[in-house]
């Protein structure tokens, strides 16, 4: 590219590295307090704690029940995994192959749910699941979620299955496969790479859902963020350690899906859904 | 019949689309318009306005825009502006891999872990404060939370990756061929700049401008955890959240809900409206 | 404009290296007023690298170049006033067509009426008079490639770099503005560098062309030094011998090397020594003959409307390209000959 030589510019590319190196040093340094302090025995006027310890772990687990969390998470994030793939799948193969009077409709309902905050929606969705019954619910927290997660698969899967050639499904068809066979031995193992991607992408986002998990989910249905949020907002009432003990364990489940899906996709899909 | 519809599209195919269109329609648009006929029967009775004539006549209840468009637009603008630099550096690294995804971390955690750790980190006795006495760049500790600056802070750190990784997928758009054209044809650096790559992205900033103002706007955990949820950062979800989860008044919190929606849908609108009046077409060069 | 006057543009060893792959292995060239230079080779073969260190757009890793006695490769791209037309032509997609045209003179301050004028002018001279007001993405690829000369010839600057401007057209476009190339620069008389690798476009072009392979300087020479002699069996290869075979050369009374059980009568291009060596023959060179003393057996032929191209293997299993005045079937065995004059041996 095209090299900058005024002094002007080297300074100014200087500033902007810098910018960005001081913004990483403050991320990481704010994630790394969490960890220091989630092992530290007290930690108050040092730059380090006074000693290490892993009791708030043992303590964390039992005083905010995490095992029943963490089993909630489990169900939330793999039905909403699941359903937003049965759902989300065919539908974008229908969209990827098929153009039909109001394809351009259907596109914006798809897109709507990705692009109004969840809070702003939540809130009659709440109501909603409330008069249903299914408010407080595992249900009801699984349905929330989808709301987001389903047009999120469609939109990620559609450029997936336009790339491949259709005249493939045509050979095959010209081969004698049923629609059944085709779908199983010809279309599954081609648009299997993207789903993988797609569904990774889900679950990484369902684990962080605050807002939509937060507005509907009762004591039996919370998920681990929103477990964390209580903590965090009922902090004081135990100890500070004990909280970040828990916001350590909700930080590796999101990293370790994080750096699965990230073998998978780009960085940047996690906001862009897909290439143009 | 059958064929008929086939030939515009409609076939066993196009009904795969059934169950999802069904779903958006149950879960997101019956809901919204719930909503909004939930909040014109008050819960005092009756049918009305009474709902929005409150939240417009209460300060405590309509404040709630201003300071919540003092936070998202100021955030919005600087994580925008400071993007576009940003990406047009990134643009060119050979292994930008490494960069972005440290910047996928604080989207990825969300808002609620990064509030836990601004708590630490950015508190009186954290490691910023820390730094900034021990190197005397300060006197006193700062007072980065519980206040307006905490919020601030927090949407800057989760907004500003999001802004970035949208900009930088527009900025890598642009054929990096024009601004060698204009540099052989003497352009300098800020000319290329705003006479070359300027116009092509600002469609795509207006884009992202619009999508991360929507998510500042929306703003919720992070005001209440790390801002001053009765004062300044008594932002306008926080104000829906009351109303339907502390004071159960549902009508309330859908209207509250439909207010937050038009000021979105209406800054939206705007800006997309502006942009429509800008060149719209490949950012490529030549033929596309 | 100083700079337009000038008498040499001068390559002095210019490298460039990427990490441990040297792109460029020090090229010298001085390219004189008002010449066209064609940079021929195949892909990979440093030329583009080449364009792109010329202009700026990339620095060197060591020598220099000089204009006249002005070092410019310390200078940004901005700075150096060349003109360059890209292969994907890299025209400005928000900026009419006037715009575009119009926008080097801008960056140097021209006066408004003198920008107008100036553009009016070469629209005509590229033959784009009425659509000055269009978006570049409402023109068809002859026209874009139109505008992207006119955009970097309006400045008139010292030396202008093409890269493949031709590639992106299809055969019967190239044609065209191949020979729009020609008269453009045959009245404005700008010095042009003009990167390619179809060997007929440099030869139609170019006052002279450098033959690059693999970062390095195979030859520099016109057009018909290239054709008729090349210095290198790599250039030969390129410039269609495409019989390029290992042989042993005799020096007697005559030059003689031989293919398989012949021995023929040839001419040296760099050989001195008896021994092991590199003949080179084009196919059309090679044909059956009464004296043929190359038996080979043909195995594919092609019809080329005046006479017919195939492969023919010898004994050996060496594969022969000719070509043959009358039909020729597979299987057929041929004696194929060519004139001495006509077979390059090259040192091994």
């Amino acid at each position: 590219m095209i090299r900058t030589q005024t002094p002007l510019g080297r300074l100014w590319v200087w500033a902007v590295w810098l910018l960005v190196g001081f913004f990483i040093v403050n991320l990481l340094g704010l994630i790394a307090t969490v960890v220091v302090n989630s092992f530290s025995t007290r930690w108050f006027t040092t730059w380090l704690p006074v000693g290490f310890t892993t009791r708030w772990y043992l303590s964390a687990w039992e005083e905010f029940q995490l095992p029943d969390i963490l089993m909630a998470t489990f169900e939330v994030v793999g039905a909403v995994v699941l359903l937003s793939g049965l759902l989300g799948v065919p539908a974008a193969y229908a969209m990827a192959r098929r153009d039909f009077p109001g394809k351009r409709f259907v596109m914006l309902l798809f897109l709507l749910p990705m692009l109004v905050p969840p809070i702003t929606f939540g809130i009659p969705l709440a109501t909603v699941l409330y008069q249903a019954g299914l408010a407080g619910e595992v249900w009801g927290v699984i349905l929330a979620n989808l709301v987001p997660t389903v047009p999120f698969v469609i939109l990620v899967m559609i450029p997936f299955i336009q790339q491949i050639d259709p005249r493939v499904e045509q050979a095959a068809r010209v081969f004698g496969a049923g629609t059944l066979r085709m779908f199983t031995n010809v279309l599954v193992p081609l648009l299997l790479p993207g789903i993988l991607a797609a569904l990774l992408l889900v679950l990484v986002r369902t684990i962080a859902m605050f807002e939509l998990t937060f507005l509907t989910a009762g004591p039996t249905s919370q998920t681990l963020v929103v477990a964390l949020y209580y903590a965090v907002f009922a902090a004081g009432v135990r100890a500070g350690q004990s909280v970040d003990a828990m916001a350590v364990i909700y930080m590796i489940t999101t990293l370790a899906w994080l750096l699965l899906a990230l073998r998978f996709v780009n960085p940047t899909q996690i906001v862009t859904r897909a290439k143009r | 019949m059958r064929q008929a519809l086939a030939r515009r599209g409609f076939d066993g195919v196009t009904l795969l689309l059934l169950p999802a269109v069904l779903f958006v329609i149950a879960l997101f648009i019956y809901p919204f318009f719930y909503g909004l006929d939930l909040s014109f029967h008050p819960k005092t009775g009756g049918v009305g306005l009474a709902n929005y004539i409150r939240f417009f006549s209460d300060p405590f209840l309509y404040d709630t825009i201003g300071k919540t468009l003092m936070l998202a637009v100021p955030v919005t603008l600087l994580n925008v502006a400071f993007s576009v630099p940003v990406a047009l550096r990134v643009r060119l690294m050979a292994k930008p891999r490494l960069l972005t995804t440290i910047l996928v971390i604080p989207i990825t955690l969300g808002t609620v872990l990064v509030a836990e750790g601004m708590l630490n980190y950015f508190g009186p006795r954290g490691w910023l404060n820390r730094a900034l006495l021990e190197f005397g760049l300060s006197d006193a500790p700062l007072h980065l939370i519980h206040n307006y600056w905490g919020v601030f802070l927090s949407l800057v750190i989760t907004g500003f990756p999001f802004t970035f990784l949208l900009t930088l997928s527009y900025v890598t758009g642009i054929d990096p061929a024009l601004e060698r054209a204009g540099a052989m044809l003497g352009a300098r650096a800020w000319e290329r700049f705003k006479l070359i790559i300027l116009p092509l992205l600002l469609p795509g900033l207006a884009i992202t401008f619009c999508l991360s103002f929507v998510q500042a706007f929306s703003v919720f955990p992070s005001a209440v955890l790390l801002g001053a949820p009765a004062g300044v950062t008594r932002v306008i979800s926080v104000a829906a959240y009351t109303a339907a989860f502390e004071e159960y008044d549902y009508p309330m919190a859908s209207a509250i809900a439909m207010i937050m929606a038009s000021v979105q849908i209406g800054i939206v609108a705007a800006l997309l409206g502006a942009q429509s009046l800008l060149y719209r077409g490949p950012a490529g060069g030549g033929k596309g | 404009m100083s700079l337009r006057n000038f008498q040499a543009l001068r390559l002095d060893a210019m490298s460039r290296d990427f990490g441990s792959l040297n792109a460029l292995k020090g090229i010298s060239l001085t390219v004189g007023r008002g010449e066209f230079i064609a940079l021929l080779g195949p892909s990979g073969c440093g030329k583009s690298t080449a364009l792109n260190c010329l202009a700026g757009l990339m620095p060197l890793s060591s020598g220099s170049i000089w204009l006249d006695d002005k070092r410019i490769d310390t200078l940004g791209p901005e700075a150096r006033g060349f003109g360059m037309v890209f292969q994907n032509y890299a025209l400005f997609p928000h900026m009419s067509v006037r715009k575009n045209i119009g926008f080097g003179l801008r960056m140097q301050n021209r006066p408004k009426a003198e920008i107008e004028t100036r553009v009016a002018e070469a629209m005509r001279l590229v033959r784009l008079t009425d659509q000055g007001d269009k978006l570049p993405g409402q023109l068809s690829g002859g026209q874009q490639q139109r505008v992207a000369i006119a955009r970097a010839i309006v400045v008139e600057p010292p030396l202008v770099l093409m890269d493949e401007p031709l590639s992106n057209l299809d055969a019967k476009l190239r044609l065209e503005m191949r020979a729009e190339i020609r008269r453009i620069h045959a009245s404005l008389g700008c010095a042009t560098i003009y990167v390619t690798h179809d060997q007929d476009e440099a030869l139609s072009l170019a006052d002279r062309i450098v033959v690059l392979k693999d970062g390095q300087t195979r030859q520099i020479g016109t057009p018909a030094e290239l054709y008729g002699r090349p210095a290198h069996p790599d250039v030969a290869e390129f410039m269609g011998y495409r019989n390029v075979l290992k042989t042993k050369v005799t020096l007697g009374e005559d030059v003689r090397v031989t293919l398989g059980a012949a021995s023929l009568s040839a001419t040296p291009v760099d050989v001195t020594q008896p021994g092991p060596a590199v003949m080179a023959i084009r196919p059309e060179d090679l044909s059956p003959r009464a004296d043929g003393p190359i038996p080979a057996v043909v195995q594919t032929a092609e019809y080329r409307g005046r006479d017919f191209f195939g492969v023919a293997t010898m004994q050996d299993g060496t594969e022969l390209y000719f070509r043959a005045e009358h039909a020729v079937k597979p299987g057929e065995t041929l004696h194929l000959g060519a004139d001495p004059h006509r077979i390059l041996v090259y040192a091994a």
